[in-house]
């Protein structure tokens, strides 16, 4: 039965997994997502669980794991956050490569040094060329409805590709919200039966996964790959719209929030999208017009849906929770710079970093950044396109 | 043999043709050198056979017969640790030929 309970981000992500049952999770403990699998854990002690449970030595083996287990053919989970995700990084690879659909839950963190636990997507965005399909959550109902949707996404027979589904550090994996827990069964069969095309341990065929590629085949692998997440969107879509006729809850690309007539616009990812609407409605009473994008999948980047509804706008603030040193601008504002590059009118467009390590972001940073709007909007200049919001200068 | 496209691929870097290393010649590595084969001094330890890398080895019953060409890149682990005091085989200049690639 569906019910309303209290659980902060990795408790939904580990009631997910309950209902889900996977046929193997494999995980190593790491702040901020430890609770995630100490959940799970907690589950396959009770007997909750059916499917295994293994907690191998490091994160590099338990994404080592989870491409053997899904190799194998299983469906399979992992959670992690920041260094475990770059442990990871190699067998990320391999994961995407292989065309194996696990799906990950990462508790967005920032990358040492200097060593920080708190939330920002530095780990994520580290992945961001991996070829894992990604997708931002907002708050915990969103993390756990995208975490269902993700197995139905990556599992799809023309996209069979990792998933990973990111929720802030702290921000939301430790932050209690009512969730709106769906019905056991109703989430069982929207997600439904996983049907492995080669699992290897389908001893009738014979054949080989992920032998070596000389000159003359790496390139045309990799194009098949990229074909996989190329392939996504439409799916994307489609999961996203039974979801909301199954559930209720609508999911897209991103949320065009007080967007349509807005002359200027923010564009955030994650947790900060919360705060960054109340900052706009308190704008828009002080009779500024101004919007709010909040991307949600990251990877594939929605580039055309999103040029369509931010080329008409005066000047747009891509605010970025990581930050890409020597390049121009962090990654969620390059994407969105790029996106925009070919229309005769399109906005003038500057970059925030923001956030790092967990740094708060309240309205009032919001606010700044809309002045700073106004302003280039006003003169049609930008003195400086890359800069910082709360950072003692 | 004609090379797929990427849309011709088995999605996943699945190979369907299993086996199909045979018709990689690694012996087109090979460059300067070749382990030559001498029976007379061969006491039959299949030392050579258990270190080569690319099976190239040959067996004839249960006796060692020599070097298939074919693959034997030449690494010389053969004659390293042929274990007899005249070895069995011996490692001997060779003409470098360009590689012929796959076979069709």
């Amino acid at each position: 039965m569906k019910s309303f309970k209290p659980l902060n981000g990795n408790q939904t992500i580990a009631e997910a997994v309950r209902q889900i049952d996977p046929d193997v999770v494999a995980a190593y403990p790491i702040t901020p997502s430890t609770a995630i699998v100490e959940t799970i854990a907690q589950f396959k002690a009770d007997g909750v669980l059916k499917g295994e449970f293994v907690c191998p030595e490091s994160e590099h083996s338990a994404m080592s794991v989870c491409i053997g287990a899904a190799a194998a053919g299983g469906r399979v989970m992992t959670a992690t956050s920041s260094q475990g995700l770059a442990l990871m990084w190699e067998m990320l690879y391999i994961a995407a490569g292989l065309r194996l659909p696990i799906v990950a839950a990462i508790a967005n963190r920032a990358l040492s040094a200097p060593i920080n636990i708190h939330g920002d997507h530095s780990d994520t965005m580290g992945a961001r060329d991996s070829g894992w399909i990604q997708i931002y959550s907002e708050n915990c109902q969103e993390a756990y409805d995208n975490f269902i949707q993700a197995f139905r996404i990556a599992e799809h027979p023309d996209v069979r590709t990792p998933v990973l589904v990111g929720l802030d550090g702290f921000i939301i994996s430790h932050s209690t919200e009512i969730v709106q827990v769906e019905d056991d069964e109703a989430v069982r069969q929207f997600v439904g039966e996983y049907l492995p095309v080669y699992p290897v341990l389908d001893t009738s065929r014979r054949f080989t996964v992920g032998p070596i590629d000389f000159t003359d085949y790496y390139f045309e692998h990799k194009r098949n790959q990229i074909e996989g997440i190329e392939n996504s969107p439409r799916v994307i879509e489609a999961v996203g719209l039974e979801f909301e006729q199954k559930f209720g809850r609508s999911y897209g690309f991103f949320e065009a929030y007080r967007l349509d007539d807005a002359e200027l616009a923010i564009v955030v990812m994650s947790s900060a999208a919360g705060t960054g609407k109340d900052a706009v409605d308190e704008l828009r009473e002080e009779g500024l017009k101004i919007g709010l994008l909040k991307p949600r999948v990251f990877r594939p980047f929605p580039h055309e849906k999103i040029a369509e509804v931010l080329k008409n706008k005066l000047a747009v603030a891509v605010l970025d929770r990581s930050s890409s040193p020597g390049a121009f601008g962090a990654p969620l504002f390059t994407e969105i710079r790029s996106a925009l590059y070919d229309y005769d009118r399109r906005p003038k467009i500057i970059n925030y970093v923001y956030g790092l390590g967990g740094r708060d972001i309240k309205v009032e940073h919001f606010k700044e950044a809309a002045q700073k709007l106004v302003r280039i909007a006003t003169t049609g200049k930008i003195d400086t396109h890359c800069g910082y919001l709360n950072l003692r200068e | 043999m004609k090379k797929e496209t990427w849309k011709e691929l088995t999605i996943g870097t699945i190979n369907l043709n299993a086996g199909n290393s045979v018709s990689n010649l690694t012996g087109t590595w090979r460059s300067g050198r070749r382990p030559e084969f001498r029976p007379e001094y061969c006491i039959h330890c299949f030392f050579c056979w258990v270190y080569c890398p690319h099976f190239a080895i040959k067996v004839a019953g249960d006796k060692v017969a020599g070097v298939n060409y074919d693959y034997c890149t030449g690494c010389g682990l053969c004659a390293e640790e042929c274990p007899t005091k005249e070895k069995a085989i011996i490692m001997v200049p060779e003409e470098i030929k360009l590689a012929e690639g796959r076979k069709s």
